[in-house]
């Protein structure tokens, strides 16, 4: 069980309450259950990281509790209730130094305290479809759902939220547009913040402005946006809908930059890796997908046999990829060796140096294929 | 030079099959004739190439020996007149690419997602099925009808004009009143071309094409209306995980016991993704024999999409959608 759960690069959380681990270099997926009697209101809402180690999964589930998963161990090691089912499900999950953070739909936000059984309290609000925990500033969460509009609360002052969204203008029939926040992601190395509607609409917001309104309002489709996750590189985010569409949308301008095809159900989780250029996204149709955001490919599938919920992709895909972004450096290199010899060749300004870099390019391949042409004439 | 080339390959495309039998055959001439039982014996063996290689292009008049050439003139005769093995036909079906979503009978992880999930209070025997149809609405004859027998085929149901109503608004109405399923006709141009199948409670929604139906006055060779006996139901050919849902959909649709004095069966054939339904009455004439008559209107579905939850076009999250440029670049891949 230790082994199976050590080599998981992936853990995602199913409506059966199983928790699943897959590697996706040996390609295998494991179950990871922690009675042999399963029931439905163990199903797993939300999972998050028990410490920044990644050793630990807490996995939230409809009954209302909280239990943590040790990969290093391989199994259950705690379970804590954490509310109960009469308020909702769990929307989100979170932890700070030595407390965790939960949330439920009926807007009760809770701070619980390791060993203690007191918990702060705060109301965000009814109708909560999420809540997200800002991973540069950990006391810091947002909160958004059907009708409530984005808040931001600082857990060390919980009376107050400190930045609460406006609603974007009537629209072109002076009609109020309806406020649904399906999910939210906390932009890194600034303030802003991007949500997705489930009007399909994705906006960014700065507090840090005197502007409450959305900065950038970007539509994609016709069906509700259900995840969304920022990749590792600046100023994309990649949204998924209720169709399995998957798109990855540039928020400097608000266009779609592509779509990632192979879903056939609704997307219910997503995420990009910390540091490579991978997504992974799971959802109703019993898949777990891992496309590439350079060339938008399916580089994984694995097919799990129950419906998926959540999923959280670990670091330690950089040990797997090692090997094949060693091979790439090599190949790179080689090509990096090929433009010098063609930078050397004029050297005028930078527009004209790329403009003759490419004729001498063209000038060559000509010459080739006219030799080659030439040469098959002869036979 | 080419012109011996020429030759052998002409004796090679004569003799296709015969090319391994020849080797063998060649293999035993060189060895000493009273080898010749003894290979005989291992030509059922695998090949193996122990013996020297001869060219694959060798045909029997290369023998010099006329005696030898001859007895094997006759062999090759004789096996060509035994039948040559009746070769299997490659269809769609048999080159089918495997679908990893196909259920395992003993997986229980899938047993455990299938009890517990909407159908199981059916399935467990807690709920009996009781259906409204309805068409989209102002429906024109042929749909009416194609409703009416609808009604008569499945058990339990009751067909209501639509009014114009939004579904939305409907189906709470339908839960108060305890029905199990909703079934919508849309119709296309006088045609009926679409169907909602929604499971009550909070059960799954699948919309599906219909097209080809058949009512029971176009029959040929129909037997007498159906009674209101009820039926049995096949399903067949559902083997992946959406295939499995949608049949438990089908089969949730009929009450759980079938009065076989009705002997009445309803079939729900699934094959490359389309759904054919045919209603008939059998009877036994003995034990091997079996005669059938086909009742009822005939129809073909396909499955657009299945959404979790009633009905809600809109909002709704689907759990399968028909993507036609994604799911149908191959022709041997099917999802059902």
């Amino acid at each position: 069980m230790a082994a199976k759960s050590q080599i998981c690069s992936v853990w995602l959380g199913s409506e059966t309450g199983i928790l699943k681990g897959v590697s996706l270099t040996k390609k295998q997926a494991f179950n990871f259950c922690e009675m042999s009697c399963m029931s439905r209101d163990q199903e797993v809402c939300v999972m998050a990281w028990g410490d920044p180690h990644e050793s630990e999964v807490l996995v939230g589930s409809v009954n209302g509790t909280v239990k943590t998963f040790s990969t290093d161990k391989g199994i259950f090691t705690a379970t804590r209730e954490c509310g109960d089912p009469s308020q909702g499900r769990f929307t989100g999950l979170a932890v700070t130094d030595s407390s965790m953070i939960t949330c439920v739909e009926s807007g009760l936000l809770k701070v619980w305290k390791e060993g203690s059984t007191e918990t702060a309290e705060v109301n965000v609000g009814n109708g909560v479809c999420r809540m997200q925990q800002n991973q540069s500033q950990r006391h810091r969460v947002a909160t958004g759902g059907k009708e409530n509009p984005l808040k931001v609360w600082d857990l060390e002052r919980p009376d107050k939220p400190i930045f609460t969204a406006k609603n974007v203008a009537h629209d072109w029939l002076e009609m109020r547009v309806p406020v649904w926040v399906r999910d939210i992601g906390f932009i890194p190395d600034s303030d802003k913040i991007v949500t997705c509607t489930g009007h399909h609409q994705v906006c960014v917001y700065d507090p840090s402005t005197p502007q409450r309104r959305p900065v950038l309002e970007a539509q994609f489709g016709e069906y509700p946006l259900t995840a969304l996750s920022l990749p590792a590189s600046q100023g994309t985010v990649v949204v998924g809908n209720s169709h399995g569409e998957l798109a990855i949308l540039d928020l400097r301008k608000g266009l779609v930059c592509g779509c990632l095809k192979g879903l056939a159900g609704a997307v219910r989780g997503l995420q990009c890796h910390p540091s490579l250029p991978l997504v992974a996204s799971c959802g109703l149709d019993r898949f777990l997908r891992v496309h590439s955001l350079e060339d938008r490919s399916l580089q994984h599938k694995v097919y799990l046999k129950s419906r998926l919920n959540c999923v959280l992709l670990s670091s330690r895909e950089l040990e797997s990829s090692n090997a094949d972004v060693s091979g790439d450096v090599e190949e790179v290199k080689a090509e990096e060796e090929e433009d010098e010899v063609w930078d050397t060749m004029e050297t005028v300004t930078e527009k004209s140096k790329k403009r003759a870099a490419q004729k001498d390019e063209a000038t060559v391949t000509g010459l080739d294929g006219e030799k080659k042409r030439k040469l098959i004439k002869k036979k | 030079m080419d012109s011996n080339e020429a030759t052998t390959s002409e004796s090679v495309s004569k003799k296709k099959g015969k090319t391994k039998k020849v080797k063998r055959k060649v293999k035993h001439d060189e060895a000493p004739v009273q080898e010749m039982e003894q290979a005989e014996g291992e030509e059922t063996e695998k090949k193996s190439e122990s013996g020297p290689c001869f060219p694959p292009t060798f045909s029997v008049s290369e023998i010099k020996n006329k005696q030898r050439r001859h007895s094997m003139f006759l062999k090759l005769k004789e096996e060509k007149r035994k039948a040559p093995p009746k070769e299997v036909p490659k269809t769609i079906e048999n080159q089918r690419i495997y679908d990893e979503t196909t259920v395992n009978p003993e997986d229980e992880e899938v047993a455990f997602d299938e009890g517990t999930d909407e159908f199981s209070a059916y399935f467990n025997r807690l709920t009996n099925p009781k259906v409204l149809i309805t068409t989209s609405d102002r429906p024109r004859g042929r749909t009416v009808r194609f409703c009416e027998q609808l009604a008569t085929v499945i058990p339990h149901a009751h067909v209501y004009y639509r009014r114009g109503l939004a579904l939305k608004r409907v189906i709470p109405q339908c839960v108060s009143r305890g029905f199990t399923y909703l079934m919508v006709i849309n119709e296309d141009r006088k045609v009926p071309n679409g169907l909602v199948l929604c499971h009550l409670p909070d059960g799954p929604t699948a919309h599906f094409k219909v097209s080809n139906v058949r009512l029971r006055k176009e029959m040929k060779r129909r037997g007498k209306d159906p009674t209101e006996h009820v039926p049995e139901v096949i399903l067949n050919n559902f083997t992946t995980r959406l295939g499995h849902s949608i049949g438990r959909m089908f089969a949730a649709l009929f009450p759980h016991d079938p009065q076989f004095v009705g002997r009445q069966v309803a079939t729900f054939h699934n094959q490359r993704d389309f759904i054919f339904f045919r209603f008939h009455r059998y009877i036994f004439k003995n034990e091997k024999k079996v005669g059938i008559q086909e009742l009822g209107p005939r129809f073909t579905l396909k499955l657009r999409s299945l959404q979790k939850g009633t009905f809600d076009s809109k909002f709704g999250e689907y759990e399968w959608v028909h993507k036609r440029h994604e799911m149908d670049s191959s022709r041997r891949k099917f999802h059902l």
